[in-house]
């Protein structure tokens, strides 16, 4: 086995969680149940490391399969990338063929190695037709860089497909152009929706976040069933003045958020291209022409959670801005505000 | 009419009734939970509202304890506290009215600086007590001094009343103030 290759394995196996090695492994399917026994998964890391590539090589093990390792360990830990959204269209009235997976494969590999001579292209096939797709980039005279990969996940009954890339944008448009036309859309649009979590993504874009699956129990009054905060009390020496209130500001985020699990993003971004308008007649900012540019930045570990639970602690009035509530329905974290 | 005045209704048997203000319905809520599990000979009656005026068609008790809690991690908080306060008949200001403030430990956190709440205080001449509500030592610790100070201002302690209680804990006048 060539020796970057040798080193490649090395590095991609490297990175696995020992507690996750086992799993991992069984789902790249190279390495069979017999092959497995024969290594001590007992011993220390790089030890075990050394044996199971070893073993790779002795398999007679290829770049292809590094990769494929390599897009399984990403689908265990796509939390560690950054994905953006992206929309490809038809021109109106264009007849949409049967899908073809193998066609749409052959076809996207083909357009980027015509490009660039030097490209890794990998696929993996998962449920609900989807297929991720692992690019490792080179250039004219320089191999594959399979370090710095760039991620793709397209959902083939969609129009819809999610990049996770490393810092390397500049091979983004030929990226997008071999999506589109491989997939025999006619436009690729970037959307201004971007988070680690990937199944918040797609409940968001396909529209399944609003699905809640517990067994609803209709009998049981507002109240209890909203928010955590108790508002029929435990202890009866405990009033509250403002229950009127609180009842009307759970109803508030009830009808606005719902009942469901909130789809996981970390942050929402408003850039404001405004006018600054003041009370006050004089002032340094105020009787400008020029827009005053701010940038307004939202971050949580569960931003949509943040917000449910803003009005019911009080922190803010119900109901929120729509600027804020808007974020699932429009698939968008990042706004520009401009005055209208 | 939709003044609190303290002595406006007769004083139920045994009862003491503090009414907590404050934005943060969580931190009051278990400000109440603890000082409800203090042992004490009086009835305790807890109320919590989010702001003044309180609803007018309650028929509620007699109110001996207000104590306003402002959370120096929010400006909203205090604001809320400071329109709060208009609702309040003056004659509630002898001793039966104190501020809270929690939140200092966070210092990055804080967006009211201290010395806004020590002069609000200061304004309304009336105790100003800090405790970190979120921490369950202090506040435990804060529950048992509000349950002290509740059966005072309710008269369940012979020899001292509200008044008396308001003197012992006024401290000494830090010269700075005084030229406010």
């Amino acid at each position: 086995m060539d020796e970057t290759v040798a080193e490649f394995f090395r590095r991609t196996i490297l990175k696995i969680p020992i507690t996750e090695m086992m799993t991992v492994l069984k789902a790249w399917d190279f390495l069979s149940e017999n092959h497995l026994q024969t290594v001590n998964f007992r011993q220390r890391k790089e030890s075990l490391v050394q044996d199971l590539v070893l073993l790779c090589e002795e398999k007679r093990a290829s770049l292809n399969d590094a990769a494929l390792l390599d897009i399984i360990y990403t689908q265990f830990h796509r939390h560690q990338k950054v994905w953006d959204v992206f929309q490809m269209s038809r021109r109106p009235g264009e007849d949409i063929d049967l899908f073809d997976m193998e066609q749409f494969k052959s076809s996207f590999k083909k357009i980027l190695q015509r490009a660039l001579k030097n490209v890794t292209v990998s696929f993996r096939d998962t449920e609900e037709n989807a297929v991720w797709i692992r690019i490792a980039w080179g250039t004219q005279y320089r191999k594959p860089n399979q370090y710095k990969p760039v991620y793709v996940v397209y959902y083939s009954q969609t129009p819809y497909a999610f990049v996770a890339s490393s810092l390397l944008k500049s091979n983004l448009p030929l990226l997008g152009q071999a999506l589109t036309v491989a997939s025999k859309h006619h436009q690729i649009v970037k959307m201004d929706l971007r988070s680690r979590y990937l199944d918040s993504l797609k409940a968001i874009v396909f529209k399944q976040y609003n699905q809640n699956f517990e067994t609803h129990n209709s009998t049981t009054p507002l109240q209890e069933r909203s928010l955590g905060l108790d508002i029929n009390i435990v202890d009866s020496r405990i009033i509250h003045e403002n229950r009127v209130e609180k009842e009307r500001i759970q109803r508030v985020t009830q009808e606005i958020f719902g009942d469901y699990p909130q789809p996981r993003l970390e942050f929402a971004q408003y850039k404001l291209e405004t006018k600054f308008k003041s009370d006050l007649n004089r002032g340094i900012l105020a009787e400008r022409e020029e827009p005053l540019r701010c940038l307004v930045k939202f971050s949580s570990p569960h931003l949509l959670e943040a917000l449910k639970s803003l009005a019911p602690a009080g922190i803010a009035d119900a109901p929120l801005s729509p600027l804020l509530t808007c974020i699932p329905n429009k698939g968008m974290n990042y706004f520009k505000i401009r005055d209208k | 009419m939709s003044v609190l005045r303290p002595l406006d209704k007769l004083p139920g048997l045994n009862t003491a009734t503090i009414l907590l203000v404050g934005t943060d319905d969580v931190l009051l809520q278990q400000l109440a939970g603890s000082m409800l599990k203090e042992d004490c000979a009086s009835e305790l009656k807890v109320h919590l509202a989010k702001s003044l005026p309180l609803p007018s068609n309650v028929n509620r008790p007699r109110i001996d304890l207000i104590v306003f809690v402002v959370n120096l991690h929010s400006q909203h908080s205090l604001r809320n506290v400071e329109e709060s306060l208009h609702h309040v008949d003056a004659s509630f200001f002898l001793g039966k009215v104190s501020f809270l403030a929690t939140g200092a430990g966070q210092e990055s956190h804080c967006s009211v600086h201290r010395n806004t709440v020590v002069k609000l205080a200061h304004t309304y001449r009336s105790p100003l007590l800090f405790c970190d509500l979120e921490v369950e030592g202090f506040r435990t610790t804060m529950a048992q001094r509000l349950v002290r100070m509740l059966q005072i201002c309710a008269g369940h302690v012979p020899g001292v009343s509200a008044l008396n209680l308001l003197s012992l804990l006024r401290s000494t006048e830090n010269p700075s103030l005084e030229d406010l």
